[in-house]
């Protein structure tokens, strides 16, 4: 009786967190393969005809390879952020968890501060503006930066907590300078943090929508999340492109998740314990 | 945070000459150097503007040229009821979110720490959201949430329910971006629990056993009490991110109908496009002091019981 009740239980548990967080991915990937006649009634219908390809390339054509474009910079945008943070916020970190006192305070307040204050958008655009930098890339690069290196320097600083001392000291009796040690020596050693850094980081930066939409207009320069956002306006009556294109833009995060699921959310959950 | 001329550390007592040579070594070994990348984009790129927002938020602004206008924007977003709704919206997002993450968080958590087959699927299939797009969900759920065809309010007519048009009615709207946030960021709350819950040392699950306690028993005096430190991290971190939520709003219901479903950061970026930049500016300020003058106590008086716990 007991285990036919925890079968029960079980059972409905699964149904029913399925049907609540795959429904929406089966009604975008449905809807994405149907042609524009039966994608109009936005059901759970199964397709009549499968348009696929037809559908890929008429979404990759739209607006002169608009969607191209906008993974082209999409991809520059993510790749160089993420790079900079990470090098970035290892080196403060390093140095943030070896040497305490009232310049690591004021760091660590920084810190929390990046984490907490929701960045100002005028002032940051006038502010690029004054640098020469607003929309364009460089620009939007600095900003995701300045945004998300906080919490890379939180799971840095606690991976970094772990190395021993020890070690700095015995590679600078070999007469390793602070260059040379952190490079040489410390950052190689990250490379487990910084595997989950450069996958949490990816995600943010990919998926940002605010700041592209605020420092970076245009069509010329859109990145996929408003060129996706724009599509909305567009594609009013077709759906399976409009779906098409979100299915698009769901592939890379889907694949980080399928290669990296466990680093991810160690990632998230570490960075949201140590916050 | 960028000073690099520091000078050496004042410790108690005269420095001994072995005090001073390991200083000296840690000065070259752990460089100041180091903090200036992140200290350079991170104090151009957002302190400088968060400084300056408070002075911009007291002029009319053109980014060119500014005029001092005193208080008058705070006036405006306080007395015009099409902004000030933004402000009790944004409470009333952000204690929504929060809330309800914490409640099914914790659920999934228990759910997804008990001896079930297919735990590791249920587990992704919860995450999963989390990571994508913010837009693609948003015009996903559009469509889930139409008035007459969408699967809702089908569902809903199944049981005899006539279903509202959740995004086009002023009373439902914000809830329902709401109730869509929660699908979105309930995974991250769940595998924070998922990790609390799986820390709690066995004994206290043992001792209840011993003890012939049931299963609601070692929930509510084991799991519970013992995943402390899971909560405060799922508030925080929700509360904040309810407080400053535009993305998800902006494609679904873009503040309507009205100003009905209007937050302070989507009111912000209205009065961005509309040209009034100092107002909007107000409006960042107001919501950088929101969020500090909630986060600030909060994580005080959370990370005090997390002490006493």
């Amino acid at each position: 009786m007991r285990t036919l009740r925890r079968f029960g239980a079980e059972g409905a548990a699964l149904v029913v967190a399925t049907v609540v967080f795959l429904i929406p991915f089966a009604l975008m990937l449905l809807t994405a393969v149907k042609d524009e006649e039966q994608a109009i009634d936005l059901d759970f219908a199964w397709p009549t005809s499968w348009p696929v390809v037809e559908n890929l390339m008429a979404v990759i054509e739209a607006r002169d390879y608009v969607l191209l474009r906008a993974y082209v910079n999409s991809t520059v945008l993510t790749v160089a952020s993420v790079a900079l943070i990470v090098v970035f916020a290892a080196m403060a970190a390093f140095v943030l968890q070896r040497r305490p006192g009232k310049v690591a305070k004021v760091a660590d307040l920084l810190v929390l501060s990046g984490l907490i204050i929701p960045p100002a958008v005028v002032p940051t655009i006038w502010l690029l503006q004054t640098l020469g930098l607003f929309k364009t890339m460089p620009g939007l690069i600095l900003a995701e930066v300045a945004f998300n290196l906080s919490f890379a320097m939180l799971l840095f600083k606690a991976f970094i907590a772990a190395i021993p001392r020890e070690l700095d000291e015995a590679a600078q009796i070999d007469g390793c300078g602070g260059v040379k040690l952190f490079f040489r020596v410390v950052f190689p050693l990250l490379r487990p943090v910084t595997i989950t850094v450069i996958l949490t980081s990816s995600v943010a930066v990919f998926n940002d929508f605010v700041n592209p939409l605020y420092l970076l207009p245009g069509d010329d320069n859109a990145t996929v999340q408003v060129t996706l956002y724009n599509f909305q306006s567009q594609y009013s009556t077709q759906w399976n492109l409009l779906f098409m294109d979100i299915v698009l833009i769901t592939i890379p995060p889907l694949l980080l998740f399928v290669f990296f699921n466990r680093k991810i959310v160690a990632g998230m959950t570490a960075g949201a314990i140590k916050g | 945070m960028t000073r690099q001329d520091a000078g050496p550390r004042t410790g108690p007592g005269l420095p001994t000459g072995h005090a001073r040579a390991t200083g000296a070594r840690r000065r070259a070994a752990y460089p100041y150097a180091f903090y200036l990348p992140a200290g350079i984009v991170y104090v151009v790129i957002f302190l400088v503007p968060t400084v300056m927002a408070f002075y911009f938020s007291l002029t009319r602004w053109t980014l060119f040229d500014s005029e001092f206008v005193g208080l008058q924007n705070f006036r405006d977003f306080f007395a015009e009821q099409n902004l000030s709704i933004g402000f009790a919206n944004t409470f009333v997002y952000a204690v929504l979110t929060s809330g309800l993450k914490v409640v099914l968080g914790l659920l999934l958590g228990v759910l997804l720490t008990s001896k079930l087959r297919l735990r590791g699927f249920l587990r992704s299939v919860v995450f999963f959201p989390v990571l994508v797009s913010t837009v693609a969900v948003g015009i996903t759920f559009s469509v889930l949430l139409r008035p007459d065809t969408g699967l809702v309010n089908k569902t809903l007519a199944l049981v005899g329910i006539d279903g509202p048009d959740w995004l086009g009615d002023a009373t439902t709207a914000l809830l329902s971006v709401a109730l869509v946030d929660v699908w979105k960021g309930v995974g991250l709350a769940t595998v924070i629990y998922i990790a609390g819950i799986l820390s709690i040392p066995q004994e206290y699950h043992q001792a209840v056993a011993v003890d012939g306690g049931s299963a609601w028993h070692r929930f509510r005096h084991v799991t519970l009490p013992l995943s402390w430190p899971a909560t405060y991290s799922v508030i925080i971190l929700s509360f904040i991110g309810g407080l400053r939520s535009f993305d998800l709003i902006w494609t679904m219901t873009r503040g309507g109908p009205g100003f009905t479903s209007d937050t302070i950061a989507s009111i912000i970026y209205k009065q961005y496009q509309a040209g009034f930049y100092g107002l909007s500016t107000a409006g960042n300020v107001i919501l950088f002091v929101v969020v500090t003058a909630i986060a600030v106590p909060l994580t005080w008086f959370l990370g005090k019981r997390q002490v006493a716990a």
